[in-house]
């Protein structure tokens, strides 16, 4: 083999895998939503819940609104946008309002109330059932909807539609502007539109999306002001997609300039420096590809985290290069190395327990990324760079540095007691230490919200905080199921425990039940004796009912109600997204609403009243809680993790450098920015996340270097070598503190966090490990 | 065609009694009544208590549906409707709000915006309360008979909309104060609604 095959054999190696990653990276999915920071092997209710977030109807609902212009213009944007979304077979249903929409849902309540009202049983049927419903109807005729019930009264004397409209009472409608959905204040015009695709197709959302903008955006008669609004889950996963992906864009362009003129300054080489940031790419382009074979693919907040790698494989390159332009021997040189590489793994290793497929991927993502970057270090650049490398002359820098360094050594005692001070501050925190909303990792903006919240209000949509679930494997006993559900709930109502339920057995009840209501029925001629004595005494003629005997003749004899049926209502919207059809079994959802004035609901009680009613397998979920409690699992297994990780370094630190003093100067600096950091950021009003954690663990990783390398420095070497050891720490840090810090202003909250954490806490480690840094070992150098 | 050759006599003599009309009216303001002047009569009641009496003549049943409870009304917009026979019932109004409250079921709370046909009903009395002449002429053409010791107010409806569910509203009183209002159905049913004011 000639030496100069031998030279270009790994940059061959190298490139053959770059053009592998690549082939891969082509074909990745980035996805964006919450899922990914669920995890991976949830108990039945947390499935139950992240189907919801990223299956669920819920999911495929985007709330549109169409604002400025005046009422009338509105209504009319609202009926050619939805008329334009009706005709594309991409979205399921469109819903507005109009009248020949509601017309169809009110037809359906009418003309099929007696299979769906709860009340029709035999003795509702017989003659003294008869005599007090139409009793209680004549009288409800002086009453103020009297005006109205007697056009409903000679077809439904008994009054069935109206206590069929009495179920759906908890519920409120939307109001109505010029027949369309209105807000309250009626200057935005609502359309809820549901989407074929599946609320976690990222991809086909936002396509989705543009569609209803543009089709908006080409409708005639639009105002100066017109505009359109939208909301829901698609709408906030892609918005926080482009949020997280134009935050990459921006800060690393930002970072990367920082580092860029930083090395400039140091190396003065424009292809120094060019190859100086190989390590980098090859980590970032790796790290992705991996995760992309290992899950099929990456989340945008993982590919975030792209950026800070430069913060840390940067680093190779830097020491590689002045450590080598100093004359270090390259050997002693590559153990620190290598020995900084294994510990950042041991970290990361952690992560991979993460039942969180998040973590998972961020683990996963950062030790592909470090091996990469690490062998392109290792393999590539001394393959690139010459024997004998000149920098610029950083003498004069290098020794002013040292001066400074042994001056911050005088700081030990302050040091030592700050940190004892913050720990204490810490300590005294407690559990208030942690952050355990979910939301506190949410990209979606404080006006998001807003808008949303308005919107679902004005839109009546059920909050969805509480949900009665449960599964069956038919929809048929999915229906039965939800019926009997219903019928203890109802009871809860009456008691005043519940506020109000929805089931889609009052939309759509289960087969037997129509067929128990259908022989309830009597036959013509039976009705017409038993109304004859119903209504001897009452002010109402029996031959003003005619039209009642026809309707009841009908009933009996109609073909069962379906699915099919409901096509093209609203309440075909209701019933999919309460029995959702699911590959082996149907899960049926029933929101759940406290009474009156009140906040909260005794999930436990209801459970409790259910199983007693042998319904044992119905969950009452309050999703607040269990998401609640899904990110405090999470944030304690991310403490575990870390805590892990951060022992495995020190472990690895032992064994490394065969004496535990030696390892423990080696953490003690990180150990005080870790504590420093933690303090810093409770003094500033920050709560932990999980971000902050896994932030706390990069301090460690990247510190770490700096530790390693002053101590090598006190241990080998001259002390020129040990000038430009220094220096080389400097830089590195400078360009780890520079490009996290460029998160920290990132729109994105978990950027930020890891920006807020990582950026003064590397610095701070640096600091630390100045400070602590152990003057007399190079001097007897 | 008899009467064209009569025309500008008449209207020779319209143009006259108008005139007279207007003097009259610039002598002695106070004998004026249109729905304007009542409308600001009644506007200047800022709330009224009262008991009502209702009867609905419905074609179907043999006899009047009768009800009975109180009235209030709080400008500008608030009014509660409290039926205590036959059956309970509370509905208020408030601003485009309209919330009813029946005995054992759970309340209820509806859009006005939502309803045109409830609207007619409900909004032609409190705007009258009101005295918002502005909320009662975009929806009726007004009437005034009688005069300010007793008078007649009569809505008719504007649009379709409205004179679908609803042919023509009566009220009437004396003064300030409201005592009678009917309302006629195009299918001939009619409900009346008898009110007296409870002494401040």
């Amino acid at each position: 083999m000639s030496p100069r095959f031998a030279r270009l054999r790994p940059l061959l190696i190298w490139l053959a895998a770059l053009a592998g990653c690549v082939l891969v990276i082509v074909h990745t999915r980035f996805v964006a939503d919450l899922s990914a920071f669920m995890p991976r092997t949830p108990d039945a209710r947390q499935q139950m819940l992240i189907e919801q977030l990223r299956d669920g109807i819920i999911a495929r609902l985007v709330m549109v609104g169409i604002e400025g212009g005046d009422a009338a213009s509105r209504a009319a944007l609202s009926r050619g946008l939805a008329a334009q979304l009706r005709a594309d077979p991409a979205f399921l249903g469109v819903q507005n309002g109009e009248a020949q929409i509601e017309a169809l849902d009110r037809a359906w309540y009418f003309d099929n109330r007696y299979l769906l009202s709860p009340a029709v049983t035999p003795g509702h049927f017989s003659s003294q059932g008869l005599h007090e419903a139409i009793g209680r109807s004549i009288e409800n005729l002086s009453g103020n909807a009297g005006i109205l019930l007697r056009k409903v009264l000679p077809r439904d004397p008994t009054g069935e539609s109206l206590a069929l409209i009495e179920q759906f009472a908890g519920s409120s409608q939307p109001h109505e502007v010029e027949g369309v959905w209105a807000s309250r204040d009626g200057s935005r015009a609502l359309l809820l539109v549901q989407t074929r695709a599946d609320g976690s197709d990222t991809d086909a959302q936002a396509a989705l999306l543009d569609t209803i903008r543009s089709r908006f955006a080409a409708l005639p008669g639009q105002s100066a002001d017109s505009r359109l609004v939208m909301s829901g889950t698609a709408v906030f996963s892609v918005a926080s997609r482009e949020r997280i992906q134009g935050d990459i864009h921006r800060l690393a362009a930002i970072s990367t300039l920082l580092v860029v003129l930083l090395l400039l300054s140091v190396y003065r080489s424009l292809r120094l420096l060019l190859t100086g940031l190989l390590p980098v790419l090859s980590g970032i382009v790796a790290g992705i590809a991996t995760v992309s074979l290992v899950f099929g693919n990456i989340h945008g907040l993982t590919l975030a985290f792209g950026s800070t790698l430069i913060g840390e494989a940067v680093d190779y390159a830097i020491y590689f290069f002045i450590q080598r332009a100093a004359g270090i021997d390259a050997r002693s040189f590559w153990r620190t190395m290598w020995l900084g590489v294994a510990s950042s793994l041991a970290g990361f290793t952690v992560l991979l327990c993460s039942g969180f497929p998040g973590l998972a991927q961020l683990g996963v993502y950062s030790m592909a990324g470090l091996v990469a970057a690490a062998l392109t270090g290792r393999h590539v650049l001394p393959a690139l760079t010459p024997e004998t490398l000149r920098l610029a002359d950083l003498s004069g820098l290098a020794t002013r540095l040292d001066r400074l360094i042994d001056a911050a050594r005088r700081l030990r005692p302050a040091l030592i007691a700050l940190v004892i001070a913050a720990a204490a501050w810490v300590a005294w925190h407690g559990d208030a230490l942690w952050n355990r909303k979910l939301n506190a990792l949410s990209t979606v903006t404080q006006a998001e919200q807003a808008l949303d919240a308005s919107m679902r209000g004005d839109l009546g949509a059920p909050d969805m905080r509480y949900i009665a679930a449960l599964t069956a494997p038919d929809s048929e006993q999915a229906l039965q199921a939800a019926e009997a559900v219903g019928k203890v709930l109802q009871q809860e109502v009456r008691a005043g425990r519940l506020g109000s339920f929805t089931s889609p057995a009052a939309i759509l009840p289960s087969l037997r039940t129509q067929q128990t209501r259908q022989a309830a029925l009597p036959d013509e001629a039976t009705l017409r004796a038993r109304l004859a004595e119903a209504l001897a005494d009452q002010p109402l003629r029996p031959e003003r009912l005619e039209g009642f005997i026809a309707d009841v003749a009908r009933a009996r004899q109609q073909p069962a109600l379906k699915r099919s049926d409901l096509t093209g209502s609203a309440s075909a919207l209701a019933v999919d997204s309460l029995l959702v059809q699911r590959a082996h079994d149907v899960l049926v959802l029933m929101p759940l609403r406290a009474p009156a004035g009140q906040e909260e609901l005794d999930t436990r009680a209801l459970e409790a009243g259910l199983a007693a009613a042998g319904l044992k397998n119905v969950a009452v979920l309050d999703i607040l809680d269990e998401s609640t409690r899904l990110f405090s699992g999470y944030l304690n297994e991310a403490r575990l993790l870390v805590g892990g990780g951060m022992l495995v370094i020190f472990l690895l630190l032992v064994v490394a450098l065969r004496s535990l003093p030696r390892a423990l100067r080696a953490v003690a600096p990180l150990a005080c920015a870790v504590v420093l950091v933690t303090a810093g950021l409770l003094a500033s009003g920050t709560s932990l996340t999980i971000l902050h954690l896994i932030g706390l663990l990069l301090v460690v990783a990247i510190g770490r270097n700096y530790t390693l390398f002053f101590d090598a420095g006190s241990h080998t070497g001259t002390a020129r070598q040990r000038e430009q050891v220094q220096v080389s720490i400097v830089v590195a840090n400078l360009t780890a503190v520079g490009s996290f810090g460029a998160l920290a202003f990132s729109k994105v909250p978990v950027l930020a966090y890891l920006g807020c954490t990582v950026g003064p806490g590397a610095l701070l480690a640096f600091i630390a490990a100045a400070i602590l840094s152990r003057k007399h070992d190079a001097d007897t150098h | 065609m008899k009467t064209r050759p009569l025309r500008p006599v008449r209207d020779g003599l319209r143009l006259v009694a108008g005139a007279l009309l207007c003097s009259a009216g610039l002598l002695a303001q106070a004998a004026e009544w249109t729905p304007a002047v009542l409308l600001e009569q009644l506007a200047k009641q800022k709330s009224a208590q009262g008991t009502f009496v209702e009867k609905k003549y419905i074609a179907l049943l043999d006899k009047p549906a009768e009800s009975s409870g109180t009235l209030s009304f709080t400008a500008p917009d608030k009014l509660e409707k409290r039926t205590l026979k036959p059956k309970p019932e509370l509905m208020k109004l408030d601003g485009n709000q309209l919330y009813i409250e029946q005995a054992g079921k759970a309340p209820m709370s509806i859009a006005l915006g939502s309803y045109p046909e409830v609207a007619a009903f409900v909004d032609s009395i409190r705007a009258t309360l009101a005295g918002d002449r502005k909320a009662l002429e975009d929806n009726f053409r007004l009437a005034l008979n009688g005069s300010a010791a007793q008078w007649k107010l009569i809505l008719s409806p504007r649009y379709s909309r409205m004179s679908d569910v609803i042919s023509r509203v009566e009220i009437s009183g004396s003064q300030a104060e409201v005592q009678k209002v009917a309302f006629e159905l195009p299918d001939g049913d009619r409900s009346e609604m008898l009110i007296s004011r409870s002494k401040p």
